[in-house]
């Protein structure tokens, strides 16, 4: 991208609008700061906060690489191969992103604990105790597991999308099979994978359900047990600023990966070249048989495990479809209105890259790892000083929900409008359209799956979001979220069961409708 | 091309807009329940309840009180530290009538910001001053006494000691989980320092450190990791378990072991509830109140909670031990207000 033009005014403003909203959560964290009494230096000076932000750290690169090594192998087969039954992978290896964290904690607990369900298969071979499951590994092997799509969903719609003439052309000058691919396709690919590293690391870090359940002591985990423990606001929001200095500086080095990426717009309307995978079918089978296996069928298996152990026990079994149409809407509308507000910020950095778009694309993203409780708190107290007539209604919470949320939509738009490139709005005009017809006619049509997968994420990750659902939704207004919580964490988990089970229909339509709609914009 | 963008982010603010005022005002109600906007007028006949005890508990209790007294109530449920958070930052604009919480922790620190108004004697009497607030800021509704829960197939009642002391021995390294940042489990450490002083306090609790327990968020997870053989032993409060062999049935393998003579981990904990000082509806909170006090409210914690009444007459669950036989330690629920000072204690002994 070089010579980009200045932002016209009303996309700049629009851009500095939604910076400004996304910033509100942390000029409330500083207002607390400054509350802390003198002895919150001392508490931050001491080992133990030191210890907490280097495991942290490490959380971060553990999930980071995990998840680019599991999402792009994934990306890769499931769209640019013959292996058998290509579609149903591509949706399998996505839904793991709609169950929430705390579920696959707990799956792997009952599964692979000391004593769990694997120990009590391997018994009769003399295994009378596995090893304990907890700490870092397993909080980043869980969070890898619910997080990886965020990396494959994003790197397969870019391998989609690619030209395949360039690979065509490099294996002409006589490169081959995986020389290929490291030469030419991932460096291509690189935007795309940097991209859903950075949102599957900035979930890991706001996560709390795995972390607690596999004893991890992260900044999140922290910051909850100064609300949780002490009551202590002030303390939550000095560990809470730490974790935005972790995030910014996260942001920062993705934004720098990608500006010394290759980026190849693709004009071409050819589905790119399948590769036949031969005798290596059976393994890579078996590869997405241990992904699916592990983030998918074990949570999905202990959900049922608890249904079916809670109606032998004569618990009823219930299904909320009326609460699940009230999760399904609000989802929709929250993904509606944050796919508008990524495409300003997208148009922004795509087409306008300056200092402008840097701090507004930075700014949407600088509280994104912040654990939910902290920004429903800010909304509360800064909603209710400002806006008490908004106060606990849906429109709030929508809001909320879309300018948190707005950064899983920004990367595959913005991927979607560099790959279009601007030649054929231009060409566009040249024949004659006016400005919003060519964009509307050419260029939105070429953008409709970058669009549909940018809302399709916020879609599923409202659906399974708590904390602002909790505190902030009309008092009496229930989502599948609340319930599966109302349930679990009083230790109803067969009651827990039918919500739950709602939530995973309604995600896997949602990335059937989402997949479906990818491959026919071809 | 000016004018391109400027459409773009005109069509983009209006469907934003649109959609956002769409779902206020369309207001889908789920659940039933009545969805409005937190106008001024309309609160004052509406009962609203923050409750930290879960919809699944609590719920049909609430139901009952609604089609006893004819009150139209709204309850927000979520966790006790959460709402506890969410008053403090709402201030004077919060639109809650009653707080109903899971522990005397979250009430004292509302209470503690001048947010809870005094009970009448009339309530305060029904309760034994053990389980409620000295300044009749709250009362307790129900009753929870503290445990040991143990793994039934390495462990039997006979290998478990007499003391939450003896826990500290080597014999149980690696063998012990507990949830430090459970507020349970916290005023139990108040309770211990009570008794025993801060000096024994913190060498129980340095002496478990030095068994390498595991730690966990929360009551339930502790006793899932004693289910799954995670650990052999976890401090909790005892109707997790109940509730899990209702649900799993008798063959759960964890038991309930509960600690003799007056041992502080033998605590009986409360809920419970206070009304809030900016209440717009008091005497509907002041009638929900008195319904928790009731003759119906405690049976209904008796049978459905797996929790103790705290009123003299109902009985409590036939499986538990009665509360007059668990010999929990003479302390004051008020009394544990220090959770500074403990959490100062587990700062400073590396458990949190």
């Amino acid at each position: 991208m070089t010579g980009t033009p200045r932002a016209p005014w009303p996309l700049a403003a629009a851009g500095l609008v939604i910076a400004f909203l996304a910033l509100l959560p942390l000029l409330y964290l500083v207002i607390r700061a400054f509350g802390a009494e003198a002895s919150a230096a001392a508490f931050l000076l001491r080992p133990r906060t030191a210890g907490i932000v280097t495991g942290t750290v490490g959380l971060a690169l553990l999930v980071g690489a995990g998840t680019v090594g599991l999402g792009v192998p994934v990306a890769w087969l499931t769209s640019r191969t013959d292996i058998p039954g290509r579609r149903t992978w591509a949706v399998l290896t996505a839904i793991p992103l709609a169950i929430p964290s705390y579920v696959v904690g707990f799956a792997f607990l009952a599964f692979f604990g000391p004593r769990g369900t694997l120990q009590s298969i391997l018994a009769p071979l003399g295994v009378d105790r596995m090893p304990s499951i907890g700490g870092l590994l397993g909080a980043a092997l869980v969070l890898t597991l619910v997080s990886y799509p965020y990396v494959s969903l994003a790197t397969r719609a870019a391998l989609l999308r690619t030209d395949p003439a360039i690979e065509e052309s490099a294996q002409l000058l006589g490169d081959r099979g995986l020389s290929v691919f490291r030469r030419v396709t991932l460096p291509a690919l690189v935007p795309a994978i940097a991209a859903g590293a950075l949102l599957a690391i900035l979930y890991a870090l706001s996560d709390f359900g795995a972390v607690s359940l596999l004893q991890f002591d992260s900044l999140s985990r922290a910051i909850y047990l100064q609300y949780g423990a002490s009551f202590d606001r002030s303390l939550a929001a000095v560990l809470a600023l730490i974790l935005v200095v972790l995030t910014l500086t996260l942001t920062w080095g993705e934004r720098r990966l990608r500006s010394r990426a290759a980026s190849y717009s693709s004009r071409s309307r050819r589905p790119p070249t399948v590769v036949v995978l031969g005798r290596w079918r059976w393994p890579a089978v078996a590869f997405l048989t241990v992904v699916s296996g592990l983030a998918l069928v074990l949570p999905v298996g202990t959900i049922a495990w608890w249904l079916v152990r809670g109606v032998n026990q004569g618990e009823p079994l219930r299904l909320v479809v009326d609460v699940a149409m009230g999760s399904f809407v609000m989802g929709g509308v929250a993904a509606f209105a944050a796919v508008g507000l990524a495409s300003i910020v997208a148009l922004i950095s795509a087409r306008h890259r300056s200092r402008l778009s840097g701090f507004v694309e930075t700014a949407t993203y600088a509280g994104y790892a912040l654990p939910g409780i902290v920004v429903a708190l800010a909304i509360v107290f800064l909603a209710t000083r400002t806006l008490p007539f908004a106060y606990q209604t849906l429109g709030l919470l929508v809001v909320a929900y879309a300018v948190r949320f707005t950064p899983q939509a920004i990367g595959s738009i913005r991927s979607g409008l560099e790959q279009a490139g601007r030649g054929i709005e231009e060409a566009g005009r040249s024949l004659g359209d006016g400005p919003v017809g060519a964009f509307f006619r050419l260029t939105l049509p070429a953008l409709r799956p970058a669009i549909v997968a940018g809302g399709a994420l916020v879609f599923l990750t409202v659906v399974k979001e708590l904390p602002l659902a909790l505190l902030l939704a009309p008092i009496g207004f229930e989502t599948l979220a609340t319930e599966i919580w109302d349930a679990a964490s009083s230790g109803f988990y067969a009651r827990a069961a039918g919500p739950a089970a709602l939530l995973l229909v309604i995600s896997v339509g949602t990335v059937a409708a989402l997949l479906r709609a990818e491959e026919r914009a071809r | 091309m000016r004018s391109l963008f400027r459409t773009v982010v005109l069509v983009v603010a209006s469907v934003c807009l649109a959609a956002a005022c769409g779902t206020g005002s369309a207001s889908p109600s789920p659940s039933g329940s009545s969805v409005t906007g937190t106008s001024g007028d309309a609160l004052a006949s509406v009962l609203t309840i923050y409750s930290g005890r879960s919809k699944e508990l609590v719920g049909p209790l609430i139901d009952r009180f609604k089609a006893a007294t004819g009150h139209d109530v709204r309850v927000d449920y979520a966790g006790t530290t959460d709402l506890a958070s969410t008053i403090l930052e709402e201030g004077d604009a919060s639109p809650a009538d009653v707080f109903f919480a899971q522990d005397a922790g979250a009430l004292g620190a509302v209470a503690a910001e001048g947010r809870l108004a005094r009970l009448p004697q009339a309530t305060l009497g029904l309760i034994d001053p053990r389980f409620r607030a000295d300044d009749g800021t709250w009362v307790g509704v129900s009753g929870r006494a503290r445990v040991v829960v143990y793994d039934t197939r390495v462990l039997s009642e006979a290998d478990l000691p007499s003391t939450i002391d003896a826990f500290t021995d080597p014999q149980w390294k690696g063998r012990i989980g507990w949830a430090p940042t459970n507020a349970s489990f916290q005023s139990f450490v108040t309770a211990y320092r009570l008794l025993k002083g801060d000096g024994a306090a913190k060498a129980w609790l340095e002496g478990i450190q030095a068994n390498q327990p595991k730690v966990y968020d929360g009551n339930d997870a502790v006793l899932a990791a004693t289910a799954a053989g995670e650990i052999e032993v976890g401090f909790v409060n005892h109707y997790y378990l109940i509730r899990q062999q209702i649900e799993q049935g008798d063959d759960f393998p964890v038991a309930n072991h509960f600690l003799p003579g007056g041992d502080p981990g033998a605590l009986v904990n409360v809920a419970g509830a206070g009304i809030l000082t900016t209440a717009r509806n008091p005497t509907a909170a002041q009638a929900f109140i008195d319904f928790l006090l009731s003759t119906e409210g405690q049976s209904y914690f008796a049978t459905e909670t797996s929790e103790y009444p705290l009123i003299d007459g109902v009985p409590a669950d036939p499986a538990l031990p009665p509360l007059t036989e668990i010999q929990s330690p003479a302390i004051d629920l008020s009394d544990l207000s220090d959770l500074e000072g403990t959490l100062k204690l587990l700062q400073e002994s590396g458990v949190l």
